[in-house]
């Protein structure tokens, strides 16, 4: 770290401005992070954080089975075999819809979510809805000046406010939560578009193909929303071009660095310093300036979406989650380094004599 | 001053048969055996391409002969790999360059310190010697200067003190006037005799005869990558 730190001193100027650069990046990159995060958890929390292992799609007699809320449709056939399946835990229909909620002179499209009391959120007040009745998020409760005993109309329904829920988002639209058999009024379907299932030691496998159901993960359901997976690998495609042009940059400021300071390398090796002595001293500088650049970035992007968060973004990082673009930043930024440095190592000591051989 | 302080053996450096080819007929060096002896001053002298550098560069083990063989302190450099001889050149040798080669980014006392930070000296102590060694050079008050705001006598003289810094058992100079005014110049070969009168093995390689007569106990005279002539000095006032 001798000559790392004294060429940084030195150097401040360069060195600043590639900082700058890394900083710029980082934040970028905890931005993505975090706004991946927020429209994940806006998409999909209302499935996300459901108190259940698995979700269970199926589609009528004769279809094709696939992933998705929208297309999925459990007959009364498929949801009583489930139900009375030897070994199962505990099976609860779940219908979804996107519909529209008008209280007094306010309306907001919102998610709606027909299930059993055992899988709603915790209640903030009230209690869990019946039949007619329906739960709403806190969010929506302020912005709507909802409260417990309101009059709603959600779709072409009316329906009375029975608790105030926390808050969870389906499709990017806040959820309301209502009985399986309300939520067929409001949506018009005829049956549950899918089963919310602990399996216990059920043969799930085989009830699938007994059945034509699909049993996937909760997590795994999360394909089965509109869009979700779109969003998703697009803003993870941003995120690793980023990486990438990251560690390119920061493979070519080294790069540049390491020509221009061929002489000086001479010297050094003419003096007694081993190519693994400057490699190491080289790659330490390296992460003296990832280091600086990544956590200063990974600041400003967690400050500055925190505040874009509060006008309404969705924007979900913690110190957890952007410690892995940090980490991701520095090694590819150490990668890049390492390969522009590498170089080093074929510098003839003997050039310092202004020799040519 | 002090210079290596163990009991350095009587030959320093013993070259055998040492030969260089670049490819084709072209040699550089074309058999050339010599010894040199604790506490002499040896400069080698010869017309551009005569080998000179060639042997200055051989002996500091930055490059290998094509055959024969070079022996620093009994320590036969042919059988050390690059990161020996770079270990070699750390612990053994001290380099002064005809344009001085100091690290621009370092301060003069920077520059001195990098030499013992390589053997893993504390920097405490290596900071103490350092600044030992530019105040015995006169140019304590210009530690925190860059070299590019040093005259070329003063970057001469860091650089001296950067080749002292290890306690070489040889100091090995290539034209170390080459590039000053001759003032400088003389203050260089004044440098170099007090270190040679307190016990420094030299090896100076030059073009100018004053120097060589100055500051030499022995001159060694290169012809076409051969020793022509070799003769005892009296040095000169």
């Amino acid at each position: 770290m001798f000559v790392a730190l004294r060429d940084i001193r030195f150097a401040r100027g360069r060195f600043a401005l590639m900082g700058a650069v890394v900083t710029l990046i980082t934040m970028l990159v905890a931005f993505l992070y975090g706004l991946t995060g927020g429209l994940a958890a806006d998409a999909s929390s209302a499935v996300a954080r459901l108190p259940a292992a698995s979700i269970v799609f199926g589609s009528p007699q004769g279809t094709a089975l696939e992933v998705s809320f929208s297309n999925s449709s459990i007959g009364p056939a498929q949801l009583t075999a489930w139900q009375s399946a030897p070994g199962i835990g505990t099976v609860a229909p779940l219908g979804i819809a996107m519909s529209r909620l008008t209280s007094q002179d306010t309306a907001a499209s919102v998610s709606v979510l027909g299930t059993g009391a055992a899988l709603l959120p915790p209640l903030v007040s009230g209690r869990a809805p019946a039949e007619g009745q329906v739960a709403v998020g806190a969010k929506t409760a302020r912005a709507d000046r909802i409260t417990v005993g309101s009059r709603v109309t959600v779709g072409a329904q009316t329906l009375t406010v029975s608790g105030i829920t926390a808050d969870r988002s389906y499709g990017h639209a806040a959820s309301v939560w209502t009985t399986e058999p309300t939520w067929q009024r409001v949506s018009g379907a005829t049956a549950p578009s899918a089963l919310a299932v602990q399996p216990g030691s059920a043969d799930t496998a085989a009830l699938d193909r007994a059945r034509n159901t699909r049993t996937v993960s909760r997590g795994g359901a999360l394909a089965g929303i509109d869009g979700y997976s779109a969003e998703q690998s697009s803003l993870r495609m941003i995120q690793g071009f980023l990486f990438v042009v990251s560690a390119l940059v920061v493979g070519a400021f080294f790069t540049v660095w390491t020509v221009q300071r061929g002489t000086d390398i001479a010297v050094l090796k003419a003096v007694g310093a081993s190519s693994g002595y400057l490699v190491r001293d080289a790659l330490a500088q390296a992460l003296v300036l990832l280091l600086g650049g990544t956590l200063t970035g990974a600041a400003v992007g967690v400050a500055g979406g925190a505040l874009l968060s509060g006008g309404g973004l969705p924007f979900a990082l913690s110190g957890a989650t952007v410690a892995v673009p940090v980490l991701a930043m520095v090694a590819l930024g150490l990668a890049g380094a390492g390969l522009a440095v590498r170089r080093i190592t074929s510098v003839d000591p003997l050039t310092a004599l202004g020799a040519s051989r | 001053m002090t210079t290596d302080e163990g009991s350095p053996p009587r030959v320093v450096v013993r070259l055998n048969g040492v030969r260089k080819e670049y490819g084709g007929d072209a040699r550089a060096l074309d058999g050339v055996s010599l010894e040199i002896r604790a506490g002499e001053a040896v400069a080698v002298m010869g017309p551009s391409g005569c080998g000179k550098s060639t042997l200055l560069n051989m002996v500091a083990g930055l490059d290998r002969p094509t055959s024969g063989t070079i022996e620093v302190r009994d320590q036969d450099l042919g059988k050390l790999n690059e990161t020996g001889l770079a270990l070699y050149r750390r612990h053994h040798i001290g380099m002064i360059f005809q344009f001085f080669n100091l690290i621009d980014d370092l301060s003069a006392l920077d520059n001195v310190v990098l030499a013992a930070q390589l053997t893993g000296s504390s920097a405490k102590q290596a900071r103490r010697r350092a600044l030992e060694l530019l105040d015995e050079l006169g140019i304590a008050d210009r530690k925190n200067m860059y070299p590019a705001a040093l005259s070329g006598g003063e970057r001469q003289r860091v650089a001296v003190a950067r080749a002292l810094m290890n306690r070489p058992a040889l100091l090995l100079a290539d034209e170390p006037t080459g590039a000053l005014d001759s003032r400088s110049g003389e203050q260089v070969m004044d440098l170099l005799i007090d270190l040679n009168q307190i016990g420094q093995t030299l090896l100076i390689v030059t073009h100018d005869p004053h120097l060589a007569t100055r500051c030499a106990s022995r001159l060694i005279e290169f012809a076409d990558g051969r020793i022509a002539r070799e003769s005892s000095l009296e040095r000169t006032a």
